[in-house]
């Protein structure tokens, strides 16, 4: 978005009659703020103004939220007298160096409709608090663009970051084209440039980050269309012929499913194949088939087939479960080596060595053990404690070392067997289970079977954080016989389940289940009176 | 070498006499002091005021050449007792800290240096650290200076009045044989300003030349009776020649008309801030024209009575502008317009808060309170009805959606993983008594690693678990940085540690620097330095000091490592105190200085490896229990465009620097294997590169011959 507010609205804010600007750079510590700050004075003076700049540098640059403050006015000959900080309500142009820290900006009242030119950078930089959920923490960008659009007196916002990145500079630069784009200072754009060249470092990539931002902030045009990714077109699969007919025949059977499941089911069908083979996609298909007439018996067409699509996702995601398998198949794909070179920025002829982090405990081993050898060494602690000494260590990998690469190539290859190895049928038991609970609720309370199927989303990871994951899902599991048959009971255990998605311990769950066992028990003791 | 390079800026410490100074207010006070002859300064590095001692580090040829002494001090303390060079010898002399902290351990050398006096011009410059980016606890210096008897200098926060006030104090200090105390809050220390300088002056003696002539004055020593001298000697002599010197040379400051029925007084930092609330007020101009009186107080301690009635003369009231608590100016001020029987009202706290910052907004509704009240009349005509803010509140409250951003661990940071370690063994054996210190490592207390509860002073750590120290069911820890061992640490708290046969475990956070405060060097940073002895082990150290177990870590990203020698000092039977010294370089240092060397030998054709850390998002899970053991900056979050993932997954973006903690971790804890760290290697040699072909080809085969039975779905695989 490029809030122009509106054409009328004339570039240069309303400064006051002798020509003071004020300025505010909210940025996050090791952004360069100081930079930016330092190139604006530069600009400012070389344009003939007074100008003062100050900050809080220390420790609160050390990653945290940080304000350079700046005022500046034509120079008359005297020296005026600045202000050290903004005041709220008092801020001519606000620079923030990321989306939140526009939101920050807001909060503090430093934007307002009357005067305020905000321009942010849309990317975001993503704050510890958010980071540690276990679930999905993060802030909702929207609503803080939504109201800086709203809160300011023009709005500039685009990917400055992205632009810097591309242009191999610093997000400085193009924070400083897009104050320079947005006409809100009245210094000419050759202004900024002599800085820019007068800094002497990095200075070419600078002036291409800068020009590019400049752009996107004059004319509204961020370039940012052409970055987004494509919206998804039909697949190009390809594979050998006789997979390729299998494939459409699954294909057909999905678009026969109802409209409102084919694309989950489609997506899931997808990733059941890629993770084992066509057949595994085939009981994949079945159960949603059954699934399908179920919940059409439970007046699910209704609700178009809510239950289904829920379903479709949710048992892609637990039949495609984490195993040595799966991770030593992702691990040596051949399009798994491309990204890498990709997402660590390396050329198609840089020499590239990588190494993985792999650590796996008994249970893994004995994962891959066929059923009843793995059934019988689970049952034995000291094989198993044995096994674990022999194995439990991190192992680092150097899949660009043939050795190590045919080593996970020939896991991966244990794909073929996988189905009767002892970790799936531990896998297919907890997830029957799962299914057949879901079915018992479909036919009494369609809500609470979603639920059910929704709590699938609390098992995940590997090692001990799968382990956890597991015993919070089964222990939400266990609460809905003793919600069952209420008004609320869906909302209970979407409660839970978000409660044990917020909760890494599992404390907070505790905690809940408690309260779900309280009312539960006063039911029953009310039923008896 | 310090985080910031002041190389560029000192060459403007040589501009002579006509020329205009143009920078930050840390430097425009280095410059003032050299051209009023210093002859020696010193100083303790920390916010606001580190870069002065990183600008005097960096000036250390340009100072040399005047004959100035640059000594960068053990502690605050230290600076302080250095200032004992100008009790005996005419030579003026300077040191920087920051308040209150490091007046608080320079306390004892002031208090003995104020007692005694001196003969040449002593100047304390501190950095008050109060209010909006400060890292301690809030408190005032001024207490400080009252106390003692140190003059109190709070000039307006622009460079010429800082500057002025430093050439002031020297004067002043010498008028009266009395230490100054030159005031800055953290603003007025980075402020960008200008003025016009002078030529620099060597001192007249330097303290070269006063090593030939040693003097002494029994008198001057704090030892009774001289003692009891020096406290008669501060009423009778130095404090009236120190009131004469103010009023004579006009320190304080009168601005606006002389009538009206009411005026403002305030601190010299506070000008700028008033000055703005009086715009706002249409009672000023942006050139500072005020229609309201003002007695600006440059010097707050000590306050010239007879001004301050003077300004008093007429008014009915006057409004008290003093930051901070307690109001010792108010208070002062109050008592005297009482004896002097005066019927003018005075007012301070009433109007504005009596704690946390006087902020614009503070300010100006302060300001407008007591107009309001005591001269309506002045007040434009919006601004005479009671109980409505002249800016609207911010029409969208996003506080809630808006995360908190406290300041954090560096991206690459050596001491995320000591941390990282502290968590694991927390993990399995159960929660421990910590106590923090101060430096970067203070960040564990926040989220993600919550380690350590309390912070008692800078080396304090370890001293701080004394209570604890005689042991029990399990072990108390301390932490302590490099920077506190050798301020204060060494002695206070491991030495004293052996001395009481503590059975507690110190983990000591070794950086190489004091990492905190900028980057300064310390006896133990590893860099060569030309103007100072490096290198001088800690493990020696503490050795030296009697401890018996000692380990050391030169790698702290080994987070197993960490973790088990944690484990091991919990668990040994050893006696005593059990010290773990865990180093790697500060990353944020490390980076600069190591980030042009390779790019110059990977340009001259060496081989140069480049290590990144990356997150296979198709095996991670999006559980981000890695990020709730790192809470590096680079290690993100990524939604992916798939619809049957819920939860965005673990990303690693441009600005990892290869540390490595998060493949450790992952590794450590048993989170997942989707880490992996890829090193690209430039200008290999050729056997390398030949070899890389060929196991290129040999995978690219294999990976074929795979791909050519299967489906592929030309995704991303996910």
């Amino acid at each position: 978005m490029n809030g122009q507010a509106s054409p009328s609205a004339s570039r240069q804010p309303p400064h006051g009659g002798d020509g003071l600007v004020k300025l505010a750079i909210l940025a996050v510590g090791g952004q360069g703020g100081g930079v930016l700050s330092d190139w604006i004075v530069d600009v400012a003076e070389r344009s003939g103004y007074r100008v003062q700049a100050t900050s809080v540098p220390g420790v609160a640059q050390r990653t945290g939220a940080t304000i350079y403050y700046i005022e500046m006015m034509p120079d008359r000959g005297r020296e005026p007298v600045f202000a050290l900080m903004p005041t709220p309500g008092d801020v001519d142009i606000v620079v923030a160096a990321e989306l939140m820290e526009a939101g920050r900006a807001i909060t503090r009242g430093f934007v307002t409709p009357e005067r305020t030119t905000l321009i942010a950078s849309r990317h975001r930089m993503f704050a510890v608090a958010e980071k540690i959920v276990p679930g999905d923490g993060r802030a909702k960008g929207e609503t803080v663009a939504a109201a800086a659009a709203e809160t300011a007196r023009r709005f500039i916002c685009f990917d400055m970051e992205r632009i810097a990145a591309r242009n191999g500079s610093h997000i400085s630069a193009s924070l400083l084209g897009g104050l320079a784009g947005s006409g809100a200072l009245p210094f000419p754009r050759e202004c900024y440039e002599e800085t820019i060249r007068q800094s002497g470092r990095g200075v070419g990539p600078s002036l291409k980050a800068f020009k590019a931002a400049f752009d996107a902030a004059m004319t509204g045009e961020t370039g940012e269309s052409g970055l987004t990714p494509p919206a998804p077109e039909a697949q190009a699969v390809s594979g050998p012929e006789r997979l390729l007919r299998e494939w459409r025949a699954a294909q057909a059977r999905v678009s026969a499913l109802p409209p409102q499941i084919r694309d989950m089911a489609g997506r899931g069908l997808e990733k059941v194949v890629d993770y084992q083979d066509l057949a595994y996609g085939e009981d994949y298909l079945r159960a949603i088939e059954n699934a399908v007439a179920d919940d059409r018996a439970a007046g699910g067409e209704d609700r178009g087939f809510a239950f289904t699509q829920a379903l479709a996702k949710h048992l892609a995601n637990a039949l495609c479960y984490d195993d040595v398998i799966r991770v030593a198949d992702l691990k040596t794909r051949g399009a798994r080596f491309r990204r890498v070179r990709e997402d660590v920025g390396a050329g198609p002829d840089t020499l590239l060595k990588i190494t993985e982090f792999m650590h796996p405990r008994a249970e893994e081993i004995c994962g891959m053990m066929p059923v009843r050898l793995g059934r019988f060494v689970e049952s034995r602690p000291r094989l198993f404690s044995w096994i674990d000494r022999v194995f439990n260590r991190g192992r680092r990998i150097r899949t660009d070392r043939p050795p190590s690469f045919a080593m996970l190539y020939m896991l991966a290859g244990l794909r073929r067997f996988r189905r009767r190895l002892w970790r799936h049928a531990q896998e297919a038991k907890h997830r029957n289970a799962w299914l057949a609970e879901a079915s018992r609720c479909l036919l009494k309370d369609y809500d609470l079977a979603i639920e059910v199927i929704e709590c699938r989303r609390l098992v995940k990871g590997y090692g001990d954080t799968h382990s956890r994951g597991l015993s919070k899902f089964d222990r939400v599991l266990k609460c809905v016989h003793i919600v069952s048959g209420r008004q609320d009971a869906a909302i209970w255990i979407r409660r839970l389940r978000e409660v044990a998605l917020r909760d890494e311990t599992g404390t907070e769950l505790d905690g809940a289940m408690a309260t779900v066992r309280s009312f539960a028990l006063e039911a029953t003791e009310q039923n008896r009176h | 070498m310090a985080e910031r390079s002041f190389a560029k800026e000192v060459q403007q410490l040589k501009i002579g006499q006509g020329e205009e100074f143009r920078g930050e207010g840390i430097l425009a006070i280095t410059k003032a002091l050299l051209e009023c002859g210093v002859g020696y300064v010193g100083g303790y590095q920390g916010a606001p005021i580190s870069h002065l001692m990183d600008v005097l580090a960096d000036a250390q040829h340009i100072i040399g050449e005047l004959g100035v002494r640059f000594e960068a001090n053990a502690s605050e303390a230290a600076a302080a007792a250095m200032l004992a060079a100008s009790v005996h010898y005419p030579i003026r002399g300077a040191v920087a800290f920051k308040g209150t902290v490091g007046v608080n351990v320079a306390s004892d050398a002031l208090a003995n240096l104020s007692s005694g006096g001196v003969s040449g011009g002593a100047l304390v410059i501190v950095g008050e650290d109060y209010g909006e980016g400060s890292s301690i606890m809030q408190e005032r210096s001024h207490a400080f200076a009252m106390k003692s008897q140190i003059w109190l200098l709070d000039p307006r926060p622009n460079l010429p009045s800082m500057v002025k006030a430093v050439r002031d104090g020297f004067e002043l200090s010498e008028a009266s044989n009395t230490p100054v105390m030159l005031e800055l809050r953290i603003r007025a220390c980075h402020v960008h300003g200008r003025f016009m300088a002078q030529d620099n002056r060597r001192p007249p003696l330097s303290v070269a030349d006063a090593l030939k002539n040693p003097r002494r004055q029994i008198d001057r020593i704090v030892l009774p009776p001289a003692a009891f001298a020096h406290e008669h000697e501060k009423i009778a002599k130095r404090l009236p020649a120190a009131i004469d010197f103010i009023r004579s040379h006009g320190l304080n400051e009168r601005f606006g008309p002389n009538e009206g029925k009411v005026g403002l007084v305030l601190q010299g930092g506070m000008y700028n801030t008033v000055l703005r609330a009086l715009q706002h007020l249409d009672l000023a101009d942006i050139y500072g024209d005020s229609q309201v009186p003002l007695y600006v107080l440059n010097v707050t301690y000590p306050l010239v009575d007879a001004e301050f009635l003077e300004f008093c003369e007429g008014r009915d009231a006057v409004l008290v502008i003093e930051e901070g608590q307690p109001n010792y100016i108010e208070q002062a001020f109050g008592s005297l317009l009482h004896r002097a029987g005066k019927s003018t009202r005075l007012l301070g706290k009433e109007y504005l808060p009596a704690a946390g910052e006087y902020t614009g907004a503070v300010m100006r509704d302060g300001i407008v309170a007591f107009l309001r009240d005591h001269s309506a009349g002045l007040l434009p005509a919006r601004h005479r009805v009671p109980n409505r803010s002249a800016v609207d509140a911010p029409t969208v409250d996003l506080s809630e959606i808006v995360p908190p951003r406290p300041p954090g661990f560096c991206t690459g940071c050596p001491e995320r993983p000591i941390f990282a370690a502290m968590k694991l063994v927390e993990k399995e054996k159960g929660p421990h008594q910590i106590a923090a210190d101060i430096g970067c490592h203070l960040f564990s207390v926040m989220p993600p690693f919550e380690i350590g509860g309390t912070t008692m002073g800078f080396g304090l750590g370890p001293a701080s678990n004394a209570a604890f120290d005689g042991g029990g069911q399990k072990r108390p820890i301390s932490i302590l940085g490099d920077g506190g061992f050798w301020h204060n640490g060494l002695t206070s708290s491991v030495g004293n540690a052996v001395f009481n046969r503590s059975d507690g475990v110190i983990m000591i956070v070794d950086n190489y620097y004091a990492a905190a405060t900028g980057g300064q060097d310390v006896p133990s940073s590893r860099a060569a330095n030309r103007s100072k002895s490096t290198n001088n082990s800690i493990a020696d150290a503490v050795r030296g000091v009697g401890v018996k177990w000692i380990r050391q870590i030169d790698r702290t990203y080994d987070v197993g490592k960490v973790r088990d020698t944690l484990k091991e000092a919990l668990d040994t039977d050893v006696e005593g105190p059990k010290v773990i010294i865990a180093s790697s370089e500060c990353m944020l240092n490390r980076q600069r200085r190591e980030k042009p060397l390779k790019a110059k030998a990977a340009k001259e054709g060496k081989r140069v490896v480049n290590p990144k850390y990356g997150v296979d998002e198709d095996v991670c899970t999006g559980d981000h229990a890695c990020m709730r053991l790192s809470g590096c900056p680079s290690l993100s979050l990524k939604k992916l465009d798939d619809p049957l993932r819920d939860d965005p997954v673990a990303s690693i973006d441009q600005s990892c620097v290869g540390c490595g903690n998060c493949g450790e971790v992952a590794d450590a804890a048993i989170l997942c294997p989707s880490f992996y760290r890829a090193d690209m290697v430039e200008n290999p040699s050729r056997l390398e590169a030949a070899l890389a072909r060929a196991s290129r080809r040999l995978i690219g085969f294999l990976q074929a011959r795979r791909a050519a039975r299967r489906l592929d779905f030309g995704r991303r695989p996910a």
